[in-house]
């Protein structure tokens, strides 16, 4: 084992982990909390797979903006901050029974696609990688339109906003 | 390579083989080697920042027509020791009702927003944790981590002033993180890159990046300054308001984590603002000589910046909070954002060419004028308004 499966195992068993505390903690607000324990992993898991720029983005947009917003949501609808309701209901057998059937499903499936035994490839060089990202979302042969039309529609969710939130209509 | 030419990989290079030597294979003297060196750049940070507290207290002291500490040591220099001595034996108070975890791992988190930023500054040219090719989002990033940590603490603390300190300082930092993007884009455009190593190469020594663009340096700064919540901008921590806003519930130690941090934060971005615009650790080909000179003028050069952030602190008052966003959202963001379509478009044209500093320079003057001519009118015409609302009044009275 090398040094970079130790690291995908510690991220992975703690992105893992934080996220079943996201579903069993009592605190609302905990769970926000451990939701960006669990953000984190994932960024590191980019991390390890060279994909430096996403996992920066992943950080910038899901800590730093989503996870915040969360915060900020649970912070301002709670009357009782403190309060610890139950997490689970009646019917987290069946939930639990319904995810393991998935994880089995997807994992039979998974083991007949030839990807998944195959060996990591070279490690990219990063400053490629980025570049090439670049060039891609600005290639008309490429993704430029779905680049453009991301942009307008985050530019009409912008407007949208501005106008539900403007109070002298 | 010795260590006066490459200080960082000879001292790398010497403790892995003293590691080997000792039976381990070279994986392991690698990756305990970075450990050792992470720890290193750490403490370097914090012994620097010890210092940074009498440098504060001194230059605040002179700012206010004081002498500042000059009881313990040359100059007060040993000050420090006994505001840690202070902190350390001063009683760790846990309030009711907090949530002790969170309470607890928020100085740290403050502390380590900082420090991250450390891995990635270029001391010199072959003096850096990291030459990340992302480096200036993992900036921003870190940035992130400092806010969770304020969330934390105003909410663990069961305190409604440390909630109101970090609702509003949260308010802060995500506003000004848009200002402070875009000036950074600016940077990333003229440079080409966004790693820091790259950035500061990109800059010529007569014409570092604040010439190509200084109203991106004037916006990165006041931006910069509102993300560490030093004033105008410390409506985080207003002692007339909320008392002392997030961390208001902390003694001793963890108080002095997030002090410490923040001064740590000051000085770190008093680094990138001469990494970004005052090319970092280059002077005149001085850095040419040995690495370790060129880590003497980027921490010299830092230092200066650092200097600067605490003039505007210890001479503007704090602004409104409604002042602080309109500030942000209707003129800050507005400008960065046309600043770097402009850049962009210059940038383009005289790609290559020798006019492209001229011009770049030029028309971020133009811009600054148009900036100046648009703020005089609009407040000609609310001069206007508010006098003829004051006539109308008088009239009927």
């Amino acid at each position: 084992m090398n040094a970079s499966q130790v690291l995908f195992l510690v991220f992975a068993a703690l992105t893992l982990g934080s996220a079943l505390m996201v579903v069993t903690t009592k605190k609302m607000i905990h769970a926000a909390f451990w939701l960006i324990a669990t953000l984190f992993g994932v960024a590191a898991l980019y991390a390890l797979l060279n994909a430096g720029f996403i996992a920066m983005v992943q950080l910038v947009v899901y800590v730093g903006a989503i996870a915040i917003l969360f915060i900020f949501a649970v912070m301002l609808t709670r009357k009782d901050l403190r309060d610890s309701a139950k997490s689970l209901n009646a019917n987290w057998g069946w939930a639990a029974l319904f995810s393991a059937l998935m994880f089995g499903g997807f994992a039979i499936l998974l083991r007949q696609w030839d990807g998944f035994g195959m060996k990591e490839a070279g490690a990219l060089p990063a400053t490629d990688m980025i570049t090439k990202l670049g060039t891609a979302l600005v290639t008309p042969t490429q993704y430029l339109l779905p680049f453009e039309v991301a942009s307008v529609l985050l530019l009409a969710a912008l407007i949208g906003a501005v106008y539900v939130a403007a109070t002298n209509k | 390579m010795t260590f006066w030419t490459d200080p960082f990989n000879f001292l790398f290079a010497w403790l892995s083989g003293v590691f080997q030597g000792w039976g381990m294979n070279e994986v392991l003297a690698t990756v305990l080697v970075w450990f050792v060196g992470i720890l290193l750049l750490v403490t370097f940070a914090m012994v620097l920042d010890i210092f940074l507290v009498w440098v504060e207290r001194k230059v605040v002291a002179r700012f206010q027509d004081r002498l500042g500490p000059n009881r313990i040591g040359p100059f007060g220099i040993f000050q420090p020791f006994a505001d840690i001595v202070k902190l350390l034996i001063k009683e760790d108070i846990t309030p009711i009702g907090a949530d002790v975890i969170l309470f607890n791992l928020a100085p740290i988190f403050s502390m380590m927003s900082v420090l991250l930023l450390w891995a990635i500054l270029p001391f010199a040219p072959k003096m850096y944790g990291v030459d990340l090719n992302v480096a200036m989002l993992y900036l921003v990033a870190a940035g992130s981590i400092g806010t969770l940590s304020v969330i934390m603490a105003g909410w663990s603390s069961n305190n409604k002033y440390a909630l109101m300190g970090s609702f509003r300082t949260v308010a802060q930092m995500i506003s000004y993180e848009v200002p402070m993007v875009a000036a950074i884009l600016v940077v990333t455009l003229m440079a080409g890159t966004m790693g820091t190593v790259g950035i500061v190469e990109a800059q010529q020594p007569f014409v570092p990046f604040w010439v190509y663009s200084p109203l991106a340096l004037l916006i990165f700064l006041i931006s910069a300054i509102a993300e560490l919540g030093r004033s105008p901008f410390d409506l985080n921590e207003a002692e007339s308001e909320i008392v002392a806003g997030f961390h208001i519930e902390y003694t001793g130690m963890k108080f002095g984590l997030f002090y410490a941090g923040e001064l740590l934060h000051s000085f770190t971005f008093g680094g990138f603002i001469a990494l970004l615009f005052f090319g970092g650790y280059r002077f005149f080909g001085l850095e040419n000589l040995s690495p370790i000179v060129g880590a003497i003028i980027f921490l010299a050069k830092a230092m200066f910046f650092y200097w600067v952030i605490m003039w505007v602190k210890y001479t503007v008052p704090r602004i409104r909070i409604d002042h602080m966003l309109a500030f942000n959202w209707k003129f800050l963001t507005p400008l960065a954002f046309i600043l770097l379509m402009v850049t962009a478009l210059v940038n383009r044209l005289l790609l290559g060419s020798a006019w492209l500093v001229p011009g770049l320079f030029v028309s971020n003057l133009i811009l600054i004028w148009l900036t100046i001519e648009y703020l005089k009118s609009q407040a000609r015409k609310t001069r206007a308004q508010e006098e003829a609302s004051v006539q109308s009044v008088a009239a009927e009275a």
